[in-house]
C-alpha cells in the first residue's frame, strides 16, 4: 500500500507536466485541476458521511458559504477574495453547530432531511438577498491586481493548490483514521446505540466530524470560487452542487481514505465527456446517469468501487501471493 | 373577506399536501424508512394527468385515476426491485437509494418533457362559486374536498379494515406476522403502491390549477417533510392536521409578506421543529 500511495503521490505531481507535450493540454490540466477540486469536496464530505455514517444531502450549504464570502469580500469592499476564506469558513462552522446540534441526537434520517431543508433555505434565501448578489451571482475581480488575488491564465497554478488542500485534507483524515475519534467515528456508523453503550460520546464526536467536515467542504467552495470567479445561487447553493460530493464519494467508496479521488477521476471526465458530445443538453443526462450510478450504488455495493475491488481483484493477487509463500 | 378567502385557500391546498405526505408518514411509519423519491412521485402525477389529458383527451376523474394506477404500479415495482434490497443494507444504501432515484427521475422528466414549465391542455372546473361572497373556484373546492376525503379513507383503510390491521402487523414485527399467516413482502409492496399513489393523485389534482415542470417535486418533498415531521411520523391523523396547518402558513405568508415567503417560513418552521419539538406536535417525547 505505501509503495502504491508514492506511486500515486508521484502521478500527481507530475500530471500537468506528462500532459503538457499533447496537443490539448490545457484542456487536460483544467480537468485536472477539476478533479482535484472534486475530490476535496467529496473527501470533505466523507468525513461525516462516510466515516461517521451520517448521510448529508446539503453539503452546498458549506460549499456556498465558503465560495460566497471570498467574493462578496471582493464585491462590496474591493478587498482580495483570499481574505473572505476564513469568513466562509467561519459562517460554515457556525452553521454546522447550528443544525449538527439538534438533529446528531437524533437517529439518520432526520439529520439527512434537515440538511437538504437548510441548503434549500439558504438557496432561496440568497437567490432573494440583493446584498448577496440575489439570482444574477457575485463576480470576483475580472483582471488580476497582484499575485494575492491569486487569477492565474493557466490551470497549473490552480492544480498545486488545489493538490496541497487535497494533500493536507488527505493527511488530515488518516491520522484521524488512526487515533481514537476514526475509532469512535466507526464504532458510530456501525451502531449508535452500541457505540454510547460502550461509552463513546456519541453526539460531541458526530458533531467534531461534522464540523472538521464544513470546514474543508467550506474550503473546497472558496477554491472553487477562486479559480472560476463567479458564484450564483445554482453553482453554490443548489442541490446539484450536495450531489456531486455525495455521489464522488459514495462511488469511489464511502468511509475509504482514497475512495473520493477514485471517484473524481472517474466522474469528472465522465461529466466533461457527456458535456462536450451533447451539448448544453448534456447536463440533464449527466444526471441521469449520476442518479443511475447513485441507485446502483445503494442496490448492489454500498461500499463503492474501492469495496469491489478489494473484494474481487485484491483478494485473487493475495491467493496467489499465499501460494507463491507457501510453494 | 380578502383574508378569509386566502384562509380558505390555504386549506384547500393544504388537504393536498396533507394527501401525499400521508403516503410519506405510511412508509416512514411501516418502515423506519424516509422516501427521498416521493417529491419527484407528485411529479410525476403531474406528467401522467398530462399525458392522459393530452393524448387521450381525459378529464380530472380519468387523469387522476390514471395517476393513482400508475405511481401503484411504480411503487410496488420500486419496492421489489430495490427497496426490499437496501432495507437488508447499511443507512448509506437506504437513504442514497431514494435520493439517487428522486434525482434519476427528475432529470428523465427534464430529458422527456423538457425543463419548460406547462400547464394542462384544457382548464378544468374553472366556475367560481360565491359563499357569502367569499370566491372560490370549482376547482379549488372539488380537489381539495377530494384530497380530504381521500386522506380520510387512507386512515380508516389503515384502522378499520383487515388489510390495514395487516400492514400494521407486518410494521410491528415482521417475523410474528409471517407466523400468522401474513405475507410480509407482498403488504409491504401494498405499502409502497399505496403511497404512490397517494402521491400520483396528489400531483394529478394539483395539476388542474397549477402549473409544472419536471423541478417540482423538490418543494413538495420539502412540504411532505414538514408535514410529517409536524404530524408525528406514521401518523396520518396527524398528516392530515399538519397538512392543512402548511397550506394556511402558506397562504398568510404569502399574502402578508409576498410570495417569495411561503416557502422560507415552511423551511425555517422545519429547522425550528427538529430544534425544539422534533417528534411533532402530536408525537409522543
Amino acid at each position: 500500500m505505501r509503495r502504491g500511495t508514492v506511486a500515486l503521490a508521484a502521478a500527481l505531481l507530475l500530471y500537468p507536466w506528462l500532459v503538457s507535450g499533447t496537443g490539448s493540454s490545457a484542456f487536460l490540466q483544467d480537468m485536472g485541476a477539476n478533479v482535484l477540486l472534486a475530490a476535496l469536496g467529496a473527501a470533505a464530505w466523507n468525513i461525516v458521511g462516510g466515516y461517521a455514517g451520517q448521510i448529508s444531502v446539503g453539503h452546498a450549504m458549506f460549499f456556498g458559504a465558503g465560495a460566497y464570502l471570498p467574493l462578496l469580500f471582493f464585491h462590496h469592499w474591493q478587498l482580495p477574495p483570499i481574505l473572505g476564506v476564513p469568513a466562509g469558513i467561519a459562517v460554515s462552522l457556525v452553521i454546522a453547530v447550528l443544525i449538527g446540534f439538534p438533529t446528531l441526537r437524533l437517529l439518520g434520517h432526520y439529520f439527512s432531511m434537515a440538511t437538504i431543508a437548510v441548503a434549500e433555505l439558504l438557496r432561496i434565501i440568497v437567490s432573494n438577498w440583493d446584498l448577496a448578489g440575489a439570482a444574477i451571482g457575485v463576480q470576483g475581480p475580472a483582471i488580476s491586481r497582484g499575485w494575492w488575488d491569486l487569477i492565474f491564465r493557466s490551470a497549473v497554478p490552480y492544480y498545486y493548490i488545489f493538490l496541497a488542500v487535497l494533500a493536507l485534507l488527505l493527511f488530515v483524515t488518516w491520522q484521524m483514521q488512526r487515533s481514537r475519534i476514526g475509532y469512535y467515528l466507526r464504532s458510530i456508523r456501525s451502531g449508535e446505540r452500541a457505540a454510547r453503550s460502550l461509552g463513546v460520546p456519541v453526539r460531541r464526536y458526530k458533531l467534531y466530524a461534522l464540523m472538521l467536515s464544513a470546514t474543508f467542504t467550506s474550503l473546497a467552495g472558496s477554491l472553487y470560487a477562486l479559480k472560476t470567479g463567479f458564484i450564483d445561487p445554482e453553482s453554490g447553493l443548489g442541490i446539484l452542487v450536495s450531489v456531486q460530493l455525495v455521489i464522488t464519494a459514495a462511488l469511489g467508496g464511502a468511509g475509504t481514505l482514497f475512495g473520493p479521488l477514485l471517484g473524481a477521476v472517474i466522474l469528472v471526465p465522465l461529466q466533461t465527456a457527456t458535456n462536450t458530445w451533447f451539448g448544453g443538453g448534456g447536463t440533464g443526462l449527466t444526471y441521469i446517469i449520476y442518479g443511475g450510478i447513485i441507485v446502483l450504488i445503494a442496490r448492489f455495493e454500498p461500499g463503492g468501487l474501492l469495496e469491489l475491488w478489494h473484494r474481487h481483484i485484491s483478494s485473487r493477487f493475495n491467493k496467489r501471493a499465499e501460494a507463491r509463500d507457501a510453494a | 373577506m380578502i383574508l378569509v378567502q386566502v384562509i380558505v385557500g390555504g386549506l384547500l391546498l393544504g388537504a393536498v399536501y396533507a394527501l401525499f405526505s400521508s403516503g410519506l408518514t405510511l412508509i416512514w411509519g411501516m418502515m423506519n424508512f424516509i422516501n427521498f423519491a416521493h417529491g419527484e412521485f407528485v411529479m410525476i402525477g403531474m406528467y401522467l394527468a398530462y399525458l392522459v389529458a393530452v393524448a387521450f383527451h381525459g378529464g380530472p376523474l380519468a387523469f387522476s385515476l390514471a395517476a393513482a394506477a400508475g405511481l401503484f404500479v411504480l411503487g410496488a415495482a420500486l419496492y421489489f426491485g430495490l427497496i426490499r434490497a437496501v432495507m437488508r443494507g447499511p443507512m448509506l444504501a437506504q437513504i442514497l437509494s431514494t435520493f439517487g432515484l428522486a434525482l434519476l427521475l427528475r432529470y428523465a422528466a427534464f430529458w422527456i418533457f423538457s425543463p419548460n414549465v406547462v400547464t394542462l391542455p384544457h382548464s378544468y372546473l374553472s366556475g367560481m362559486i360565491n359563499l357569502h361572497g367569499i370566491l372560490i373556484r370549482e376547482s379549488q373546492l372539488v380537489v381539495g374536498a377530494a384530497a380530504a376525503a381521500l386522506t380520510i379513507g387512507m386512515h380508516l383503510l389503515l384502522t378499520r379494515t383487515a388489510i390495514g390491521s395487516q400492514l400494521l402487523a407486518v410494521a410491528e414485527d415482521r417475523n410474528a406476522a409471517m407466523l400468522m399467516g401474513i405475507r410480509p413482502d407482498r403488504m409491504q409492496a401494498l405499502a409502497w403502491g399505496l403511497s404512490a399513489a397517494s402521491a400520483g393523485i396528489a400531483g394529478a389534482l394539483m395539476a388542474i390549477s397549477f402549473p409544472f415542470s419536471p423541478e417540482v417535486g423538490g418543494t413538495f418533498a420539502l412540504i411532505a417533510f414538514v408535514v410529517v415531521t409536524l404530524g408525528g411520523f406514521g401518523s396520518v391523523p396527524g398528516a392530515l392536521l399538519a397538512g392543512l396547518m402548511v397550506g394556511l402558513i402558506q397562504a398568510l405568508s404569502a399574502y402578508y409578506f409576498g410570495p417569495i415567503y411561503k416557502d422560507i417560513i415552511v423551511y425555517g418552521l422545519f429547522v425550528a421543529l427538529l430544534w425544539f419539538r422534533p417528534q411533532g406536535l402530536l408525537g409522543k417525547a
